[in-house]
């Protein structure tokens, strides 16, 4: 027998199939610990105030979340998304942080960086992550950031926060919110976020904003004031357009084909979902419909994964409008439309979201799949066009 | 520094990590830095390496757990001793056990 080369293995989770036969029957959680923020960012589709006492009272308590993140690890869960609002704001998110670490999690950290103090960012030295926090950056100067953020002095504290990261060594990645004030910076903020050690590609970007999770009318008004055209969105989508139309193959020939009437074509609510700030859990991060969520106080993780999600997920779409238009459209892996976008744009399920209907059609236009006057439910040789795009 | 390993030693697992057993799969997680190269990365284990990992109890000196495991697997006394060895150098270099 001879002797392998390493005893112990490295396993690098997010770049192949880990377990060997299937997932867990949890294999991600998200925890959003509240939607309180510190920040009152203009695009955000959660964040309540942060001292909103009405939102904290209802919140989970500290023994809720720990209960919760134990059943998890019952149920061989071994990543854990900690997000809000922003998660710092917990006077308990230490204590939470190091009871997920001490019991096997790694935690991925949603934030704003603006409450990374000097403390925490020696806890997660001490302790760390095992996964790189994410950071939104909402402009590379103080009027632009602001402007967004619409909190005095919240550049500065987000800064701080970077860098306290930076000089500890602590992971990271940047993400973008192209909003009207930063839309010019997009060059420098790319040429900054290229020198953070920890960042293997371009950062990413919100920029067709998702409206209220809660649904809020007046709230909404001002982020559809926001959202970029969809043709604005195309053109920022295909900067680098050889890069993109390159990768736009491989996913082409993935993911492109009629989703037909069953509702859910993703896999929220399969091997994950999202506890909410007051102990609704939720096939993904933004669907809320009260018709999709399980209230954990009443019953566990298993149950809803096992029992509640397969059920949700063999959800059927009434609405003829859908049925005529989405379930018969091959550009599902370009449309953004989902339970989720549906129910804060409709309050509904299966209603097409026009937006983000449009949004696909201006891509596919680009990549020549459709022309100008087609809509893409009407094109019957769907399945040519994607080969003759994608070469094969 | 070489990291000596010696069969009469006795080691144990380091406080500072966790062991998971997922879906089949034995991996070992870090709770504090300094464990892995980076500070992303966790372990795992084969049948074999998680088998020695077991019965580090901080009692047993290397040979008497190299002895119990040539009761459950196949192979001659100097190549599972070699194992036991070569398991635990790495471990030890990566501060997952320390030697009492």
């Amino acid at each position: 027998m001879m002797p392998p080369e390493s005893y112990v293995e490295k396993v690098f989770i997010n770049r192949y199939p880990l377990w060997k036969s299937g997932k867990p029957l949890l294999f991600r959680l998200d925890m959003e610990f509240t939607e309180r923020c510190n920040n009152n960012c203009i695009h955000c589709g959660i964040n309540l105030p942060k001292d909103d006492l009405e939102a904290q009272k209802k919140e989970l308590s500290t023994g809720e979340i720990k209960n919760i993140l134990r059943e998890a690890v019952s149920l061989e869960c071994l990543s854990v998304r900690f997000t809000g609002g922003e998660p710092l704001l917990r006077g308990d998110f230490e204590e939470l942080y190091v009871f997920a670490r001490k019991i096997g999690l790694r935690v991925l950290i949603f934030t704003n960086a603006t409450l990374i103090t000097k403390h925490v960012a020696d806890l997660f030295s001490r302790i760390p992550p095992l996964e790189k926090i994410e950071i939104t950056v909402y402009g590379m100067k103080k009027n632009s950031y602001e402007s967004a953020s619409r909190i005095p002095g919240s550049f500065k504290a987000a800064w701080r926060g970077i860098n306290l990261l930076l000089e500890k060594k602590i992971p990271f990645i940047v993400k973008g919110a192209l909003l009207p004030a930063n839309r010019m910076e997009i060059d420098e903020f790319e040429e900054w976020a290229a020198k953070i050690p920890w960042m293997d590609k371009p950062p990413s970007y919100s920029m067709f904003f998702h409206l209220r999770c809660r649904r809020d009318e007046q709230k909404n008004k001002c982020i559809n004031s926001l959202r970029l055209s969809p043709e604005e969105g195309q053109r920022i989508v295909t900067r680098c357009k050889e890069r993109y139309i390159e990768r736009m193959k491989e996913f082409c020939s993935k993911f492109m084909h009629p989703s037909g009437d069953k509702l859910f074509s993703c896999g929220s609510g399969q091997g994950g979902g999202c506890a909410d700030a007051y102990g609704n859990f939720q096939p993904c991060l933004m669907l809320r419909h009260p018709d999709t969520v399980y209230n954990l106080k009443k019953g566990s993780l298993k149950d809803a994964l096992e029992n509640f999600f397969p059920k949700i997920r063999e959800i059927k779409a009434l609405n003829w409008d859908y049925l005529n238009r989405c379930a018969r459209c091959f550009l599902k892996g370009l449309c953004d439309q989902c339970p989720a976008e549906s129910w804060m744009e409709h309050g509904s399920l299966d209603t097409p979201v026009e937006y983000f209907c449009e949004i696909a059609h201006a891509q596919a236009r680009f990549l020549g799949l459709i022309n100008a006057e087609e809509k893409a439910w009407e094109v019957e040789d769907w399945k040519a066009r994607i080969s003759n795009f994608a070469g094969h | 520094m070489e990291t000596i390993v010696d069969l009469n030693g006795v080691y144990a697992l380091a406080e500072d990590l966790v062991a998971r057993d997922i879906h089949g799969e034995f991996i070992i997680i870090p709770i504090t830095s300094g464990i892995g190269e980076s500070d992303e990365e966790i372990f795992s284990l084969n049948e074999f390496g998680k088998a020695i990992w077991d019965k580090l109890d901080g009692k047993r000196t290397l040979k008497e757990v190299a002895r119990a495991l040539s009761s459950e697997f196949e192979g001659a006394k100097p190549e599972i001793e070699r194992d036991c060895l070569g398991l635990i150098e790495e471990l030890l270099k990566r501060k997952m056990v320390v030697k009492l």
